[in-house]
């Protein structure tokens, strides 16, 4: 019976790894805090424009995560972006006047939504939407001015009476 | 001409008919399983010969696996610097594609061909046929225990090679390299999603490839010509038809969770 023992203790041992493997995956490799999502409390905000923002981007604070992107739609009406936000209850003091915009981290890196906070004492809750937002900036439509406003330049300006 | 497309023939049904003979053999082991509920002993053993001896190989494989990524992907990211997101890489290519894939070849090469030769040689010695005698099923005793134990040893093994390569990607990029450690894991957090990356690629895939690997390698030496050619043969045919099955699997399952 030693040797079945010993075969026994072998596969116990084997399972235990392989679980552990698991869970190692789950809690150092990916996000399980990401699992339960819907604590947050929603905020909507319109964007001319969300160029690559994509959902589950990172919703920050002065640099620090506080939600993320939960949905983008477009109003049909409006032609306006419309990004719903979940931010973490936690943080359940943001003014209603605070500001949203769509940066880019590095010049390569994924886009995300930075909140810039206001000054009312009201604060925002679930539902709320932001007024002041600043689209993403398209590369293109840079570019494009930039060549315009090189082509003016060229010309001498304009007299003004 | 007419030769030719006779072989062509002959060649598809006996291809069909094989296949046939393959699917009827799964359903009679599936119906086999009721009765290995009252002998879990059975799948202990064989747990032991397929899982815990193809450890070392696949914690070795793992472990490179894992450091040739961190270099590789060093050398092609430090361009851009870009070498925080070395976790990423490292990680993703693990999780998604070569923790299973490769778990499952190393697997078929290590324990399916062992199982084929075991149950063709089985065949060669009529150990089957002794059991039937004795109205012993060889289906319950033998080809589903066998089977079983190698479903449950797949994914496991899968998920100790994704986490020991991940480990020595880890090693290479953060002690040899230098690459922040913080940045390494916390980008590769930001970037593996839980259900979309680690169940759909490690477990799903794995719990996929463990199936078709299994059922091939017992398949095989079940059907293995009995004689000691027939079961070089066989032993051959196990670990190339699961390296094909496995890949074009891998690519089915990749497109539909990966792909859109």
């Amino acid at each position: 019976m030693g040797t079945l023992k010993k075969l026994e203790l072998a596969v116990g041992v084997f399972v235990v790894l392989g679980l552990a493997a698991f869970f190692m995956l789950a809690m150092k490799v990916s996000n399980i805090a990401d699992l339960g999502e819907d604590k947050g409390y929603k905020i909507t905000a319109r964007f001319e424009n969300v160029g690559g923002l994509k959902v589950r981007a990172p919703v920050t604070l002065g640099g620090v995560r506080i939600g993320r992107v939960v949905g983008i739609d477009l109003d049909a009406r409006s032609y306006e972006a419309v990004v719903t936000l979940s931010i973490e209850p936690k943080y359940d003091r943001l003014p209603t006047d605070s500001s949203a915009s769509i940066l880019t981290s590095g010049v390569l890196g994924e886009q995300y939504v930075g909140l810039e906070p206001g000054g009312m004492d009201e604060y925002l809750k679930n539902g709320g939407s932001l007024k002041l937002t600043q689209s993403a900036l398209v590369l293109e439509k840079l570019i494009g001015r930039m060549v315009t406003n090189a082509a003016s330049g060229d010309k001498p300006p304009a007299k003004t009476p | 001409m007419i030769e030719g497309l006779q072989r062509l023939g002959r060649a598809t049904l006996f291809w069909f008919n094989r296949l046939g003979r393959a699917t009827l053999f799964l359903l009679r082991l599936l119906g086999a399983l009721a009765a290995l509920g009252k002998r879990p002993g059975l799948i202990v053993k064989q747990l032991y010969s397929v899982g815990v001896l193809s450890l070392p190989i696949i914690a070795m494989s793992g472990l490179f696996v894992g450091m040739v990524l961190g270099l590789q992907g060093y050398a092609n990211l430090v361009d851009f610097g870009a070498t925080s997101s070395l976790g990423t890489v490292v990680a993703l290519s693990l999780v998604r594609e070569l923790g299973p894939v490769l778990a499952a070849l190393l697997y078929a090469a290590r324990a399916g061909s062992a199982l084929t030769a075991e149950i063709g040689l089985m065949k060669v010695t009529e150990q089957l046929a002794a059991m039937q005698m004795m109205a012993v099923d060889p289906f319950a005793r033998v080809f589903a225990p066998r089977f079983v134990a190698g479903v449950i040893a797949m994914p496991l093994l899968a998920g100790i090679f994704t986490a020991i390569g991940i480990l020595g990607g880890y090693f290479v990029a953060v002690q040899q390299l230098g690459v922040d450690s913080g940045a390494f894991w916390s980008q590769m957090q930001a970037a593996v999603r839980l259900v979309d990356d680690v169940v759909n690629g490690v477990v799903v895939k794995s719990a996929v490839f463990g199936w078709v690997a299994n059922w091939i390698a017992v398949f095989e030496g079940y059907d293995a010509i009995p004689t000691s050619e027939g079961i070089s043969l066989a032993t051959t045919r196990t670990v190339v038809n699961t390296a094909l099955v496995v890949l074009a699997l891998d690519f089915v399952l990749t497109a539909i969770f990966f792909g859109a």
